[in-house]
């Protein structure tokens, strides 16, 4: 087995066994890179030598005894719609090529102090729009388990790396889905946490009422230790949380003895392949076995939460997306005036997803159409959280698929709508704020992983590790994609 | 001009806070720079970068609120406001919609001695532009060369304040716009310099047939630059839209441009239809909670202003215009007059005193300040009401007093002003001159009482001018008797 496929968790003990340095862990994880990257295409860019630096300092530094933690000297990816000071972030887009922010992101420097190692930026869909990759400008990553098929996305990328071995783990984005569906997609953890538990200072913005940062790796573990190194207070955002935080491993070994779980009875039936739900059923035999309460909850709101998403993302875009002009950064395609100036580079510098989705906000936010359209989304979205409230008056936490269907092929959703379909599950947790995690519990007929998804209330997250933790231990998901146990 | 029009008016106040730092980051506030040299990510709208809301300002917009007779908002939230321009780095503005922090206030303004009560719409928490610099021809935009971007002003907070259409004529637009940045001058919020813009006016303005018709088609002008142009602008306004409209034409709602040199307003760029700037509320801050706690704290910390000012005055007794003219008077003529009455003296004869005596000295003089010991002013006045002064011989006293020659007995001394109060020497001269004219007495005696004044003012010369007329008028009239 190769350094580069060694959880967090493992890594970080071996560093401190002496078994291993963080130059070793950095150098498998970037020779992985070397050999799937071609087939891959996780990362957009990798900075080779900045790593192996930070790699030289982690080992300096424990070896001296400074110990920073769990993730001290531990190779992670970034999705590069996160801010990093002089390395390009382009978030995936052709308005931001070549643009080298000035400044890091909140969960940048927190990762800096944890002394991790930042690899490198990865793959996601344009500006974190899309649920595949494929609107990436760079082209698309592929799903080590298949290549023929998307990572899913939008943080296809950072979940392509932790599953390939060419990072121990990842940061990616959620606005409707973007961590877990590709964490699904792609057989390893993927967490959202609570909205407002982690900085979205230095998050490329795609919809600020919905985006949150969040890690993606191989264990419940190893989200733990990320979220604990990236996750508190940041007064330079102002929606950060400034309250308690919880312990996040208080329930980590607790197991689901007495707990309740709510089974969301709408995501099921229709679009919903067999083998998904099959998984699903066979997780929740697995925690009724272990001593929990399995109980059917209907959330009727979640059938509108899918439009509501998609008229208050676009909406918040259209305008989040206004700062890409061409006066100060990025693309510049010149014009006679300075509005000609502004069109011809947003023309040319988005591509036809964000375009979509920018002309979709705008519409639902002019005048004469704002109420039929925001206005009633805002609506719904409250209705909503009062739903999920009232479920977890009766449940400890709920359960659904993370995705309708496995990894699919390329092209095979070239209809927007059907694509937007993917993130059915996942979209009701970014509307509520609360965090949600998927897991992977196993693989389908064609080798294919599959996710399950487990939402806790806000600031749930200590019950959502625990009882994600028990699912993984319950279902023994070890399977490696091909290519991997090929190198290994 | 046909009878019944009547104009309407309602101004819009942008001010832009003097707080150390800008509404959403952490840069100075700070002018004359070098370009672009106050900018961080946040200003800049760097890929990103998130705003914070600086307390200070919306502590200092609360007092605005407070000062206007506003009623707080205890919640109230931030919107976006959205439209594409070079200078404003966003592409949208972070300003308030339908919850300003401040709302339904009032502020009083005096006319030719009428108070007319101005109601204030709102005053809401927004962020201000950087500045396009055209480069070339002039500096004119349709002429330039070249565009360049100035981003130290982006993010400065700015309140605009609005008023309710309750203006009726250009002269009160004009002490409306005064009044108010009087008072945001003192609430020391503001440097509210208007050549600097600091303090910028919008007028909209429309004009009906009588107080009872339908509000007309109003039309924004911009650009007045003093208080001057203000009135000039809305002046010329209301008299254009009565030609165009007598001339049966109608008023295009739109916004116009006052032309200084030319001293006419001419249209700007007209939108076709009302723009539309997709509001919504921004999902980077959260709504802003003030308490009753802060309000109030908030409120023990205002200044007195200039109308509770007036009315501490009238409750002295000094009189309504002379209350009004010292209540928006500088710090140092209200100090004065503070400190005259502090030291003993009358407030209505030390308020005249002021307002008239000292204000005229210091135009003679062609001095803007003055240090003067208001003992000395206490003391003459004490003299002119114990007959010690006559009037004329107070203002050279006063005049002696500023011109810091002692106190007022000292300078009534020394240049010999001192007003005869011994009765007996009085008499003397009294009997001397009416010795000296039989004729005039024998006249008065006929029934010829002018005659009176002719030997009040013997007296006078035979005292140097001395003695109290009044007590010489009174003594003569006794022995003619
Ligand atoms: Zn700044």
């Amino acid at each position: 087995m190769s350094l580069a496929d060694l959880t967090i968790t493992d890594a970080a003990a071996g560093l401190r066994a002496g078994s291993h340095s963080s130059v070793d862990l950095t150098e498998a994880v970037l020779e992985r890179a070397s050999m799937t990257e071609a087939e891959v295409h996780a990362y957009l860019t990798i900075d080779r030598e900045a790593a192996l630096d930070a790699a030289r300092a982690a080992d300096a530094e424990l070896a001296a005894g400074e110990d920073r933690g769990m993730l001290h000297g531990i190779p992670i990816a970034l999705k590069d719609n996160m801010c990093q000071r002089g390395v390009e972030t382009t978030a995936a887009s052709q308005i931001l090529a070549g643009y080298r922010p000035p400044y890091d992101a909140t969960v940048v420097t927190r990762l800096r102090d944890a002394g991790a190692v930042l690899i490198g930026k990865a793959n996601l869909d344009e500006f974190a729009m899309g649920s595949s990759t494929e609107n990436s400008a760079y082209g698309p990553s592929r799903n080590p388990w298949d290549t023929g098929r998307v990572p899913g996305g939008s943080s296809g990328g950072s979940a392509a790396a932790v599953a390939a071995g060419s990072a121990l783990g990842a940061l990616g984005s959620d606005t409707g889905g973007s961590i877990r569906q590709p964490g699904s997609l792609c057989g390893v953890v993927g967490m959202k946490p609570t909205y407002g538990t982690v900085s979205r200072y230095g998050l490329i913005a795609f919809a600020s009422s919905l985006d949150q940062i969040g890690p993606i790796t191989r264990t419940v573990d190893d989200a733990v230790a990320v979220l604990e190194s990236i996750s508190g207070h940041d007064p330079l955002d102002a929606t950060s949380w400034a309250g308690d935080y919880p312990d996040l491993t208080s329930e980590i070994d607790a197991g689901v003895a007495g707990k309740r779980i709510g089974v969301v009875s709408e995501f099921a039936g229709e679009g919903y392949e067999p083998a998904v739900t099959g998984a699903l059923s066979h997780t929740l035999d697995q925690l009724s076995d272990a001593g929990a309460e399995v109980v059917e909850v209907s959330l009727p709101t979640v059938e509108l939460a899918l439009s509501a998403y998609y008229l208050i993302a676009p909406a918040e875009c259209s305008a989040n997306l206004a700062r890409f002009d061409g006066m100060r950064y990025g693309l510049r395609v010149d014009g006679e005036t300075t509005e000609e100036l502004m069109a011809r580079t947003r023309a040319r510098g988005f591509g036809p997803e964000v375009i979509r989705r920018i002309l979709l906000g705008t519409y639902a936010l002019s005048a004469g159409y704002y109420d039929a359209f925001y206005g009633q989304a805002h609506k719904a979205r409250t209705v909503l959280r009062t739903e999920f409230a009232a479920a977890y008056e009766k449940v400890d936490v709920l359960m659904s698929p993370t995705s309708p269907t496995v990894a699919f092929p390329f092209d095979a959703k070239s209809d927007p709508l059907s694509m937007y379909l993917s993130d059915v599950c996942t979209i009701p947790s970014n509307l509520s704020g609360d965090p949600a995690i998927s897991v992977p519990v196993g693989l389908d007929g064609r080798g294919l992983p599959i996710g399950v998804q487990v939402m806790a209330p806000a600031m749930g997250e200590p019950v959502l590790f625990g009882v994600a933790k028990t699912i993984e231990r319950l279902a023994g998901f070890d399977a490696r994609p091909a290519m991997v146990e090929e190198l290994a | 001009m046909s009878v019944g029009w009547e104009p309407v008016i309602g101004i819009e106040v942008h001010v832009e806070l003097a707080t150390q730092s800008k509404m959403f980051c952490g840069c100075a506030v700070s002018f004359g720079e070098a370009p672009n040299t106050n900018v961080c990510p946040t200003c800049l709208a760097l890929p990103g970068a998130l705003p914070v809301t600086n307390g200070k300002a919306i502590e200092w917009i609360i007092k605005i609120g407070l000062a206007l007779h506003c009623e707080i908002s205890e919640w109230s939230v931030f919107h976006r406001k959205n439209y594409f321009y070079a200078d404003l780095p966003k592409n949208y503005q972070i300003s308030q919609y339908d919850v300003p922090v401040c709302h339904d206030g009032w502020l009083d303004i005096d006319v030719d001695g009428e108070t007319a009560r101005i109601g204030i719409e709102r005053a809401h928490q927004e962020e201000d532009t950087g500045k396009s610099l055209h480069m070339g021809e002039g500096g004119r935009i349709h002429a330039a060369t070249e565009t360049l971007l100035d981003f130290n002003r982006a993010g400065v907070p700015l309140v605009e304040v609005v008023s309710k259409p309750d203006i009726r004529s250009a002269a009160q637009a004009r002490a409306y716009a005064q009044t108010l940045r009087q008072v945001i001058a003192e609430l020391g919020v503001s440097d509210a310099r208007l050549e600097e813009g600091s303090i910028r006016f919008d007028a909209n303005i429309s004009v009906r047939q009588g107080p009872d018709a339908e509000f007309g088609t109003k039309v924004e002008i911009k650009n007045m630059n003093s208080f001057r142009s203000l009135e000039k602008a809305v002046d010329f306004e209301i008299k254009r839209q009565i030609a165009e409209l007598e001339a049966e034409g109608t008023i295009i709602q739109e916004t116009r441009h006052w032309d200084e040199e030319a001293a006419v307003t001419t249209s700007m760029r007209t939108k076709e239809g009302s723009s539309d700037y997709r509001y919504f509320t921004e999902p980077d801050l959260v709504p802003l909670v003030v308490t009753p706690e802060w309000r109030e704290h908030i409120l023990s910390t205002l200044p007195e202003l200039p109308h509770q000012r007036k009315d501490r005055y009238l409750a002295l007794g000094v009189d309504t215009q002379t209350a009004l003219a010292l209540s928006s008077a500088d710090t140092a003529l209200r100090s004065l007059f503070e400190d005259t009455v502090g030291a003993g003296a009358d407030a209505k004869a030390a308020a005249n005193w002021i307002t008239g005596e000292v204000v005229a000295w210091m135009r003679r003089e062609s001095v803007d300040t003055i240090d003067v010991d208001s003992a000395s002013v206490a003391e003459m006045i004490g003299m002119i009401d114990a007959n010690e002064l006559s009037a004329s011989a107070a203002k050279e006293v006063l005049d002696g007093i500023l011109r810091g020659e002692g106190t007022a007995r000292a300078v009534a001394e020394s240049r010999d002003l001192i007003q005869m109060t011994d009765t007996g020497a009085i008499e003397s001269a009294v009997d001397s001159v009416l010795a000296d004219n039989p004729d005039a007495v024998e006249r008065y005696r006929a029934g010829e009482q002018k005659v009176v004044g002719f030997l009040v003012g013997q007296v006078m010369r035979a005292t140097q001018g001395k003695a109290d007329p009044k007590a010489v008028n009174g003594l003569l009239r006794e022995k003619l008797s």
